[in-house]
């Protein structure tokens, strides 16, 4: 496609603005830490503990939780063909919140030896990937017999109803205290992850972003519709599958781990459209991960209030963030680009 | 007798078209026998309904055929893999593409899909191509602009550009004419028969444009309920081809003029 010096320029800005913040990042606090003990501690000529065991991991969470959805909205917006895909959107991250709730609030109607086995991090994970996997895959059943955009989205929204209806049925026969861990995972948090689950967290992500870079030459043939795709050799079924799994993973063990993060997925694609625009994939990926990673590093160094001891909850502030961005974006160029 | 040494590109025998369902087939047509050759700019016409989309459908498999054989450059249609198919025939569809933003130079580009790398370098080699592309369908000035901001008939010779770049013996277009006014139709059309000579390739496309198609295809196929002929133009004229296109009772052939009279 085209020169792919063109845009070496935004490139370098972009990678100078993510290692800015994700210094501040570290930086902001309840506690305001100088760049310089920053520097020496990822040297490691100081020990830090804030920095070491609560800061770090918490920006390197932000950075695949922003990358990640950025990359997985935009999957969805090319494979869908429409640019209010997401996977909130279309409800991964409802089965998502399904298997979860049904991993918290469902041990107490499990009851139990079963219900300590259950709770562990890792069931979560998993109940999580599975759920968002098990939605996607019936959105994308439903959506090959329906040949309407608008229909997928709308039975995206049906999943949503759906969770929302059995994590409330689950909700009335749970404990105040499952409610309360449940509605906290909700909140969405990037600083609960020690170093070890943050290691299995880069694993799945980085299988998600491997199928993700494998299927850019298909998301590019894929611009041209399904037919035009099929007719320039695409082998169709296999490429969805692919950008499937690895929306999936992406979405699913973001979720798993950080909560379910509102409206990042959506907005990343867009708001870097604006800022490079270009359709191609091989421009766009590493464009969203950069712009998602920057984002959310901002949204959780303000949700961290600085120099206050309250935290807020990072889903409101991606949210209150984001959505006045793209707005924005879109009234000054007067265009969606898509 | 010129013809018989050019190459055949397509060929179907006795070829039956049309919908199988749980409970019956039901058949368009059938005892279809075409030749195209190389070189040649062929006109699909018939009436609406008739099953132009369906023949196109057939040959291009998107749907498969009911009976009877499809032979592409001598072998059978269905032992092309997806790859081999992409290699060997080029489709400009009636529907809009999914990404209005992709630049000219890149939508042509990606006619090259067939045959780039797993990420879709371009080569030296796909360069030129697309170039050559962009040039054969006058499109220069129009190869840094972005799809929306293109007419209909901009667009389409953008789409036959993008057709030309993946470098198929055979390319087969459905209806590129509907939608573009008087003169764009007579220029997408001139520019077919110019691409068919220039470049050896077999261009197949289905149009409403009787007259127009009349004045410039080598050979025609004529779509009726009853049967599918095909032959040049002057030769249907005279066998009476198009009398039985289209009910009688408001329109008429007029064999003098190739074209068709509103009756008075």
């Amino acid at each position: 496609m085209q020169d792919t010096n063109t845009y070496k320029a935004p490139f370098i800005v972009l990678t100078l603005v993510l290692i800015l913040c994700f210094f501040a990042n570290i930086s902001l606090g309840s506690v305001s830490i100088p760049f310089k003990t920053i520097f020496e501690s990822l040297i490691g000529t100081t020990d830090n503990y804030i920095i070491q065991n609560y800061r770090l991991p918490k920006a390197f969470t932000a950075i695949l939780v922003g990358s990640g959805l950025g990359i997985s909205g935009l999957l969805m917006q090319t494979l869908f063909r429409n640019p209010l895909a997401g996977p909130f959107v279309l409800g991964i991250s409802s089965g998502a919140s399904l298997g979860v709730a049904l991993v918290i609030l469902g041990s107490g109607i499990f009851g139990g030896v079963f219900s300590t086995l259950l709770i562990s991090k890792w069931s979560i994970v998993i109940a999580a990937s599975l759920g968002s996997f098990l939605v996607l895959l019936a959105v994308l059943i439903v959506s090959s017999r329906v040949r309407d955009t608008m229909a997928i989205l709308i039975i995206g929204l049906m999943f949503g109803s759906i969770t929302a209806a059995i994590v409330s049925v689950l909700s009335y026969f749970s404990s105040a205290e499952q409610l309360q861990q449940y509605i906290f995972w909700g909140f969405g948090s990037l600083g609960n992850l020690s170093w070890s689950e943050l290691g299995i967290f880069f694993i799945i992500y980085s299988l998600g972003i491997l199928m993700s870079i494998v299927s850019i030459k298909g998301l590019n043939t894929l611009l041209l519709g399904e037919n035009y795709a099929k007719s320039l050799g695409l082998n169709i079924k296999q490429s969805r599958l692919i950008i499937i799994i690895a929306t999936s993973l992406l979405a699913g063990t973001i979720t798993a781990f950080a909560g379910p993060i509102a409206f990042i997925g959506l907005a990343i694609p867009h708001i870097t459209r604006q800022v490079i625009n270009t359709s191609n994939h091989k421009i766009l990926l590493p464009a969203v991960f950069l712009i998602g990673a920057i984002v959310m590093l901002i949204c959780d160094s303000i949700a961290q209030l600085p120099t206050s001891d309250y935290t807020l909850p990072i889903n409101a502030i991606t949210s209150l963030i984001g959505a006045p961005i793209v707005i924005w974006l879109l009234v000054r160029k007067r265009k969606m680009i898509f | 007798m010129e013809n018989n040494i050019e190459h055949t590109i397509l060929e179907t025998k006795s070829l039956s078209i049309g919908y199988t369902s749980k409970k019956a087939e039901t058949i368009i047509a059938s005892n279809i026998n075409l030749e195209l050759k190389e070189g040649q700019l062929i006109g699909l016409v018939g009436a609406n309904g008739i099953g132009k989309s369906t023949l196109l459908r057939t040959v291009t498999q998107v749907q498969p055929k009911l009976a009877g054989s499809l032979y592409l450059n001598n072998k059978p249609l269905e032992q092309y893999d997806n790859l081999e198919l992409a290699q060997a025939m080029s489709l400009v569809l009636t529907e809009q593409i999914a990404s209005k933003n992709l630049s000219v130079f890149e939508l042509v580009a990606l006619g090259r899909q067939p045959y780039t790398n797993w990420v879709g370098s371009l080569s030296e080699t796909d360069i030129s191509i697309i170039n050559k592309a962009i040039t054969q369908t006058n499109i220069e000035d129009l190869k840094h602009k972005r799809c929306f901001e293109l007419s209909d008939g901009q667009l389409q010779k953008v789409m036959i550009a993008r057709a030309l770049a993946q470098d198929t013996d055979l390319i087969i277009l459905d209806e590129p004419t509907s939608h573009l006014d008087m003169y764009h139709k007579a220029y997408i059309l001139k520019l077919l028969q110019k691409l068919a000579k220039e470049t050896g390739k077999t261009i197949l496309f289905s149009s409403h444009e009787i007259d127009l198609a009349i004045q410039l295809c080598d050979t025609m196929i004529v779509m009726t309920k009853t049967e599918v002929v095909s032959n040049s133009p002057a030769n249907l004229i005279k066998q009476g081809a198009f009398n039985n296109l289209f009910p009688s009772d408001l329109i008429v052939f007029d064999e003098v003029s190739g074209s068709f009279r509103v009756k008075k």
